[in-house]
């Protein structure tokens, strides 16, 4: 565990830094605020319309076909670590596994899910 | 033993030694020991960061044929350090509408999922944070906070550009890792641990001689991965006038901006950690751990280079262009390239080395000629199909 | 109390403070990044207990797809994301008395148990848990037909949603 509790220095020495910046330049910076300088961005014209976009539905889906093959791959993890010692019947299990999610792939791909349009 | 051979036992021996004779307890001084060298490694960074904001302007200076910042300083190396003084004396706004802790958090995450990356990199033989043994997992774990801290961005800001860039960066970042996991299984294979250590130690011969096609296909992946060009739908200056990080200004801004400096740098050192020999360099890392760190830091800018180098030559791709190519092309190529991999490294084992090298060479290079060979019939197909309808237009006049 | 224990309820702690803030913050987005708090405390948990493949596989898996498939699901269907619809409706009371019932027989079950002083048990040096997983996931004793089975679930999962989204297009 001590390994860990490295890691966790890492994550808690990573967040003083940045946040350490952000206080400084608060602490440094003029405080004028006005309400032109609150207003959105959008080329330097008033805003037109909500700032809600129609959200495509195509990215959600992108992100489902993402999450299964992401569990798949973490699943490939053990596997490949211990194939150097393991024989053919191994790499032919490791085999069919990824063969089957290529043609969840395909079929994904066939149905016209892939697209952006 | 000497400090020149083992600089990081030596100093810690001798810290504990002052600690404890303080009267801390032994776990307590261990810990303090730890987060002072976690302090001193990230402080390094942080000025190599500076450093690294210097070389990019040098170098987009040098591609786009002019000189770049020359005035502050000896060929303007003084010039970061201006950046980062105007940086720190800007006002710090929150546009109205914005969502305050969000908005203000996402910067804070981003520059911390770059810096805990540094956690695993192995410096030299017995010089590096912690030798996990699930490192290559946790770059990709690390890589999954910066993907949250831009939708946080994107979406704390309230402005259509930000969400919208937010959105397609995401979207590029999130289906880029399939490849990007896939290939990183391939130096697991060879080296039997996900260890990067493990890894650097395997390397008798560079893995990219055993998978040069890896190589690439994780070079190709790691630069979408951080979202710059020709993948960078987040920022997309001509687009979306600068994506995500529209409503950012001041430090806020530079945490952003440095932070995908360093983790380009970071990204070309995990590139030569994995294929090219990371600190390993002709016996050199025997001789001392510094010239170890050298060799590591040489590689990595050479890494950092080569994706300069692509992102100041090529346009920026599609963002339907870029997921048509990651799904139909990247995955299924990266795919069969594990497969194939797994089946030569099992059909090739016990043989002699230059076997071995020149098998897994060989069928990389005949499954990169496949690829290519498939994607061009493609593409001719289509562009007959195309030249049919023109023909049909034209005839119609 | 060793230090491995305060450590586990400083971040048990966390977990269910981010978990609470889940059920209860108005906000859809902001229940959304304190669902990720808790995923991460659970990662830490699992780290913890020296399970670091399994930690790394919770962050990645977990937060790195999963939240983001939320976040994209809250944006997807809210019109206007800073939604505050009512809480609770009439029957709150049920609910809380169902809760608290069901937490009574927890503890009531749990008096008995000894489980809740003890520390994990230290994992032998040498023992590399991803190996040792390696080897079960592929070996005939072992898990190698879930493994393939999981591979078929996993495709499942993608032709149903491939189904359910194709439908509506």
């Amino acid at each position: 565990m001590s390994q860990w509790i490295y890691i966790g220095l890492f994550f808690i020495v990573g967040l003083i830094i940045p946040v350490g910046a952000i206080t400084v330049a608060w602490i440094l910076g003029p405080k004028k605020s006005n309400p032109i300088k609150k207003t959105t961005y959008e080329c330097g014209i008033e805003t037109v319309g909500e700032s809600w976009v129609q959200f495509k539905a195509q990215y959600y889906i992108f992100a489902l076909v993402f999450l299964i093959f992401d569990v798949e791959t973490v699943f490939l993890f053990p596997w490949a670590v211990k194939l150097g010692q393991l024989g053919l019947f191994a790499v032919v299990e490791g085999i069919i596994f990824i063969l089957i999610l290529i043609a969840g792939l395909v079929y994904t791909w066939r149905k016209g899910m892939l697209e952006w349009a | 033993m000497s400090f020149w051979n083992d600089p990081l036992k030596v100093a810690a021996d001798w810290l504990l030694g002052i600690f404890t004779g303080w009267g801390l307890p032994e776990i307590a001084a261990q810990i303090l020991i730890g987060f002072l060298g976690v302090l001193l490694l990230i402080s390094v960074l942080m000025l190599l960061d500076i450093f690294l904001v210097w070389v990019e302007r040098k170098v987009v200076s040098r591609f786009q044929d002019r000189i770049g910042p020359n005035r502050v300083g000896p060929f303007g190396l003084i010039q970061p350090f201006a950046d980062i003084i105007k940086l720190l004396i800007k006002e710090d706004t929150t546009p109205g509408g914005a969502d305050k802790v969000v908005y203000n958090i996402a910067p804070m995450l981003s520059m911390m999922s770059v810096l805990i990356l540094w956690a695993v990199v192995p410096l030299a033989p017995r010089i590096l944070g912690v030798d996990l043994n699930v490192g290559a997992l946790y770059i990709i774990a690390a890589g999954a906070i910066g993907t949250l801290s831009i939708i946080m961005a994107g979406w704390s800001s309230n402005n259509k550009f930000a969400l919208i860039g937010a959105f397609r960066q995401v979207a590029v970042m999130v289906s880029f890792e399939i490849p990007m996991l896939t290939t990183l299984l391939i130096p697991t294979i060879f080296a039997g641990s996900m260890g990067l250590s493990a890894i650097t130690e395997g390397q008798n011969v560079w893995y990219v001689f055993l998978a040069p096609l890896g190589a690439l296909i994780f070079l190709i992946a790691a630069i979408a991965e951080l979202g710059r060009a020709p993948f960078d739908m987040g920022e997309a200056e001509s687009e979306l006038v600068s994506g995500y990080n529209i409503e950012y200004s001041g430090m806020k801004f530079g945490m952003f901006y440095a932070g995908e400096l360093l983790h380009a740098f970071t990204f070309g050192g995990f590139w030569s950690i994995m294929f090219f020999g990371g600190y390993r360099f002709l016996g050199l890392e025997q001789v001392s751990p510094f010239l170890a760190i050298a060799v590591i830091v040489f590689k990595a800018f050479i890494g950092y280079w080569i994706i300069m180098w692509v992102k100041y030559t090529l346009l920026r791709i599609r963002i339907d262009h870029m997921l048509a190519f990651n799904w139909k092309f990247l995955t299924p190529l990266a795919f069969t390239l594990l497969m194939v991999i797994a089946l030569m490294n099992a059909l090739l084992a016990g043989t002699s080395t230059w076997f071995y090298v020149s098998g897994m060479f060989l069928s990389n290079v005949l499954l990169a000629w496949i690829a290519i060979e498939i994607a061009r019939s493609y593409s001719r197909k289509e562009r007959e199909k195309m030249e049919g309808v023109k023909r049909v237009v034209e005839a119609h006049h | 109390m060793t230090g491995e224990q305060i450590i586990f309820l400083a971040v048990a702690l966390f977990t269910l403070g981010s978990g609470f803030m889940v059920v209860t913050t108005r906000n859809l987005i902001h229940a959304a990044l304190w669902l990720i708090s808790t995923l991460f405390g659970v990662a830490v948990v699992f780290a913890i207990l020296n399970a670091g493949f399994l930690a790394v596989v919770q962050v990645v898996v977990y937060i790195g797809a999963i939240a983001i498939l939320f976040i994209f699901a809250v944006m997807l269907t809210r019109k206007d994301m800073r939604d505050q619809g009512p809480q609770t409706n009439q029957n709150w009371w049920v609910g809380a008395l169902i809760a608290v019932l069901v937490f009574g027989g927890l503890v009531f079950l749990l008096q008995g148990w000894n489980g809740l002083s003890k520390t994990a048990a230290d994992i032998p040096s040498g023992f590399d848990a991803v190996a040792e997983l390696g080897n079960e996931l592929v070996s005939p004793a072992g898990y190698v037909l879930p493994f393939e089975v999981a591979s078929v679930l996993l495709v499942a999962a993608l032709v149903g949603a491939v189904y359910v989204a194709f439908n509506r297009k």
